[in-house]
Order: C-alpha cells, then structure tokens, then sequence
C-alpha cells in the first residue's frame, strides 16, 4: 500500500474514537434535559455540571481529532 | 484552497535570535499583547471615574469581577479568594485571547499548546505545592478515596495517580484543539465557499456564518471551562475530597 493512502485510512481509523463521545455527550444533555423537565426549578444547579461534563467529555472527541491531524499532517 | 493550517504558523515581527533561546517578538507575541492590553484597557476605563450607579464600562467590569468573584466562592468557598487575583487574570487572558482568535486575519495564541500547556502546567504544580503547604504528606491521602477497602488499594492508588498526573495533559489539550479544530473548520468551510462559485456557495455561506457564531460561543465556554476547572482542581488541593 503507498504511504499517502495509508496515512488516510489511518487518519480515518483514528477518527473512530469520536463515536464514543458522541454517545457520552448526548447521554450528558438528554440527561440534563430530563432533569429540568420533571424539576424546572433545579435548572440553575445543574446547569453548571452539564457544562463541565459536556466540555469534560468532548475533550475525548479532541483528543481522537488531534491524532487524527498528527497523522494528516506530519 | 489555502492550507488551513497556515493559520497557525508563528512568524518572527521582530527578530531577536539569542543562540539559545530565540526570543523573537512574533505574531503570537503581539496576539498575547492585546490580550494583556485590552483587558487592562477594561479594567482602567471601568475604574477611572467610580460613582455609585455605575456606568456602562463600569458595569461591565463590575460583571466581570463579580462573575470570578461568584465562580470561586461557589466552587472554592472563602478560603479560595486568596487567589482571586491570579484566577481573574487567567479567565481575562485566555477569554481575550479566545475572543481576538475570532477576528479575522489575527493570530489565535491559545491555539498553540506551548501556550495552554505552559498555563497548565503552572496550575498543576501551583495547586501541588498549595496541598502539601496546607495538608502536609496528608496530601497523599488524595490518592485514596475515603471509605473504600483497603483491600482495593493496589488498583485505586495507580488509577488515582494516573488520573492526577493526566489533568495538566487534559486542560492544555482540551483548550488548544477546540480552538485548533475550530479554526480549521472555518477556514475548510470558507475554502467551499470560493471553490462552488456564486450559487453553489450560499449553502456553505450560511453554515460559515452559523459555525462562526457557534465559535463566539465555544470561545467564551473553554475559557469558562478552563478556569472553572482550575478552581475545581483548587478546591481539591484546599479542601481534598
């Protein structure tokens, strides 16, 4: 296989580690959006931890997209 | 299409090669110098004339102050304002720098990771030496949770310190690849806005002018993140857990 060619299925593969993410941080707002359905006045306490968690959890989806790029571009 | 990680190339504005350590003013440099300068421009104009009922650029410093204020006596408590100073300064240079990330044609700093690694790595060791001054060796209990058996030692204690020794790694690289990875998504959707021409590109258009947005918003959220998990870490270090 040329290396061009395997550096792009590499990237692609790397990529793959998103999809855990993905499912983490949908967990994350459907969660929280329960939350505040059944209980609108915790609105203002929780909020915050979505937030961190959501920035907490898509950092995993980053650091997939850094190899992702370590790979395209070096 | 432009490579877009041309964006992110550092260039010397005035050189000043020591053999050494290259200490050339760059772009990034004069990025930094803006930050610094425009949230002390901020603070100046919003505390030059104090009155009572405040002004708008008194106001708006008032927000900013109270904004940190509020997020470490939430998170840290009273004891946590000792370092409000170094907390406040932090936000306003990576928010700043976020911010002017976003004007085109600028440099964004916090997109490299010798600079938010750098940032990162002081808080870590700065929230360190604060738990050993203020617990003693106590600090290591911070490896095992209260309450667990002790049988579960051998695996809790690596898992814990691996953890602890991950957060510098994982506050740097959250910050610089989301404002990586947005600022390439910009320039990548732009480049299909020349490429399909006229009408093709009003497809593209919208979504650059709604990705830009979302960016504005990324921008303020990490540096939001970023020093709320400094207080978090800070509160550890304070308090233990």
């Amino acid at each position: 296989m040329e290396a061009e060619a395997a550096k792009m299925i590499g990237a692609g593969l790397a990529a793959i580690g998103m999809i855990g993410s993905g499912i983490g941080v949908g967990n994350i707002w459907a969660n929280l959006i329960a939350t505040v359905g059944r209980n609108p006045a915790a609105k203002a306490n929780v909020e915050l931890y979505g937030w961190i968690g959501f920035a907490v959890t898509e950092a995993i989806a980053l650091f997939a997209l850094v190899v992702a790029l370590i790979v395209l571009f070096s | 299409m432009a490579d877009p990680v041309k964006q992110f190339q550092i260039e010397p504005i005035v050189p000043l090669d020591l053999g050494i350590v290259d200490l050339s003013f760059t772009n990034s440099s004069l990025a930094m110098a803006f930050a610094v300068g425009l949230s002390a421009a901020l603070f100046y104009a919003g505390t030059r004339r104090l009155s009572l009922v405040p002004g708008r650029m008194q106001s708006l410093a008032e927000m900013m102050y109270e904004f940190v204020a509020n997020m470490i006596r939430d998170n840290v408590g009273k004891e946590g304002m000792r370092y409000f100073p170094f907390i406040l300064t932090l936000f306003l240079f990576v928010f700043f720098g976020n911010l002017l990330g976003m004007v085109p044609g600028n440099f964004t700093f916090t997109s490299h990771i010798v600079v938010t690694g750098a940032l990162a790595l002081f808080i870590f060791v700065a929230v360190t030496i604060i738990g050993f001054i203020r617990h003693g060796i106590g600090y290591l209990r911070m490896f095992f949770p209260h309450g667990a058996p002790i049988a579960t030692a051998p695996i809790l204690i690596p898992i814990e310190i691996i953890s602890y020794l991950s957060r510098p790694f994982s506050l740097s690289v959250r910050l610089f690849a989301n404002m990586t990875v947005g600022h390439i998504m910009l320039k990548v959707l732009a480049g299909f806005v020349v490429s399909l021409g006229l009408l093709g590109g009003i497809v593209p258009l919208a979504a650059v002018v709604g990705i830009t947005v979302l960016e504005f918003f990324i921008a303020a959220l990490q540096a939001y993140v970023f020093v709320i998990l400094t207080c978090i870490y800070l509160n550890d270090a304070i308090h233990m857990h």
